[in-house]
């Protein structure tokens, strides 16, 4: 992608030379990150984020097919992407429906069967949630969907490029996916629109991306997804079963190692490189620190780590109390995670467990209510 | 980062940290809903306090703002701990961010309580008669939810603009709204 900020930074919309650099780089890299997830070319419409790629399907898909209904059903643990769109569109005169999880964070697709109504147009149920890695029965849904002449779309943020994804096999109507959770550059994200299906333009403008999505192209992030696209696609075995074992070994630690502890979402059905967990006593932000401080990079879905200073949407959907979706933490595997700093991880971090359990208040009241 | 040095210093090495056998007041606030909760120790000599311990259950801002709350009490009068304001302590934290000045408004109140604990303990003690009974429990004054003080026995929230009522589990004050209690974790069927 480096060329394309200094040497070949031409408009992809110009006919000089170094435009028609730029636009042959841009299709390349819509081929590629078509075969990452097994569609044709032209149903791959670039835009700038995860969050735009679900706003544009949300409010672009039910927008064009409003004459047929008002009626969407989601999950209870979407994006807020997709919540805060499918809000949106309530302003509008359209209803919504959430659908429950159970306690590891599955949908039953019996549940999306008994919420559709006459008057849905759109389902929108992500593949893999990013908080705590559960991978959802997309097939199953889709077909109850395709039955029922009901789109689906499904955001796949955090599946593409790290398991297989295939729009066919999903039967998916649309699909969002992100350049930067498969070593892409920030900045880089698609929507998967199946070919023959309607949607309203999201930006209104020239003729970029066929018209549904104005605006001058940016190359060097579309590029370097395009290259993303193809590493993951090359190495997607080894990338699955590399992190998977790296994953499995965390988590069987981890839960042995330090009490009270709880693994969250499904323990099989989940993403290969993500291990999230519930410490009972102590609050996300605080471990996130301390492990800040021996050079790990963790994630919580507590209220102090949020700028919203709410406790997690889907933590609480699972059925948690309040006190435990404090307690969330994540970990990621990446491509250059070794045993070695699972073992490194595995040795600092039940002493910063110990450390904040003492002090703890609400691990005092435990031990006191334990002796009663 | 998002805190300042001294922040830091106070979250990595908190001072008096711990329970108190035998403390002469004790207050505790907050709750697991917002993600913080304190308990605070005092002893309190010859008008002094003279010794505090804390735990918190929170983030880092919580934690260093109990430290630190902890460390400016100590030494000083009863009526001068009392006056610990939270800007007072955030500011001698060197500042907060704005979405975490909640935590330094739990550690004052925190102490407060602790104090006023203590207070009426004494008086409890110097005419029994008067105090037959520890008075009503405090926690229905404030807010679950924002930890503000909410008047007499009104039951809404000025500043969450949040109606309460109790829960029909533990009888707590929770939001009218909610599905779950803030303080048992009680799943309301709403309509």
């Amino acid at each position: 992608m480096q060329p394309y900020f200094r040497e070949k930074f031409g408009n992809p919309q110009s006919l000089h030379s170094i435009g028609q650099q730029a636009s042959e780089a841009i299709e390349k890299a819509r081929d590629k990150v078509a075969k990452l997830i097994n569609a044709e070319s032209s149903e791959i419409f670039f835009t700038s984020s995860g969050s735009e790629a679900n706003n544009f399907a949300l409010k672009g898909l039910t927008l064009a097919h409003q004459k047929k209904g008002k009626h969407i059903v989601l999950s209870a643990i979407e994006h807020q992407s997709v919540l805060n769109a499918a809000k949106f569109l309530e302003k509008l005169g359209f209803t919504v429906t959430h659908v429950p999880v159970d306690n590891f964070g599955l949908i039953d697709p019996e549940d999306v069967r008994k919420a559709l109504t006459p008057d849905t147009i759109l389902v929108s149920i992500m593949l893999a949630n990013g908080e705590v890695g559960t991978i959802e029965p997309l097939e199953e849904i889709s077909g109850i969907c395709r039955s029922q002449d009901i789109l689906l779309h499904t955001d796949a943020v955090d599946a593409v490029g790290n398991m297989p994804v295939d729009v066919k096999t999903l039967g998916v109507d649309a699909l969002s996916l992100a350049g930067n959770q498969f070593y892409g550059p920030k900045g880089s994200a698609a929507l998967f629109i199946k070919k023959g299906k309607r949607i309203l333009p999201f930006i209104d403008g020239g003729i970029q991306e066929g018209g549904r999505r104005a605006g001058t192209e940016d190359v060097p992030a579309i590029v370097g997804m395009g290259k993303a696209a193809e590493i993951a696609l090359q190495h997607m075995a080894d990338r699955v079963e590399k992190t998977e074992a790296l994953r499995d070994k965390l988590i069987t630690h981890i839960l042995d190692k330090i009490e009270h502890t709880i693994l969250t979402g499904h323990p099989e059905k989940r993403l290969a490189y993500h291990a999230s967990f519930c410490v009972e006593f102590v609050e996300g932000e605080s471990m996130l620190l301390n492990l800040d401080m021996q050079g790990i990079a963790a994630a919580s879905g507590s209220s102090c780590t949020s700028r919203a200073l709410k406790a997690s949407h889907v933590l609480l959907a699972m059925g948690l109390d309040h006190a435990l979706a404090q307690s969330s933490l994540v970990f990621s595997m990446i491509d250059s995670t070794t045993t070695e700093d699972i073992d490194y991880l595995l040795d600092v971090f039940p002493p910063i467990i110990e450390k904040l359990r003492k002090m703890s208040p609400l691990y005092t009241q435990y031990l006191e209510e334990k002796e009663k | 980062m998002m805190y300042s040095d001294k922040v830091m210093d106070h979250f990595q090495n908190p001072r008096n940290v711990g329970t108190m056998e035998d403390a002469d007041g004790v207050g505790q606030v907050g709750n697991p809903v917002c993600g913080d909760m304190m308990t605070f120790y005092v002893k309190v000599k010859d008008n002094r306090i003279a010794d505090v311990k804390f735990q918190t259950f929170g983030c880092g801002a919580a934690i260093a703002v109990s430290s630190m709350v902890s460390e400016m009490a100590i030494g000083k009068t009863v009526e001068e701990a009392l006056k610990i304001t939270n800007e007072s302590v955030a500011e001698e934290l060197g500042g907060l961010p704005k979405n975490k000045l909640h935590c330094s408004n739990l550690g004052a109140d925190a102490l407060h309580k602790a104090i006023e604990d203590y207070q009426e303990k004494q008086k409890a003690k110097e005419s029994p008669a008067e105090f037959p009974e520890k008075p009503e429990n405090k926690e229905s004054c404030y807010c679950p939810y924002c930890e503000g003080p909410i008047e007499g026995l009104e039951s809404f929230c000025q500043r969450c603009q949040i109606e309460f009522e109790d829960c029909p589990e533990c009888h707590k004050p929770m939001n009218k709204k909610a599905e779950n209690c803030p303080h048992c974790g009680a799943t309301i069927p709403r309509v």
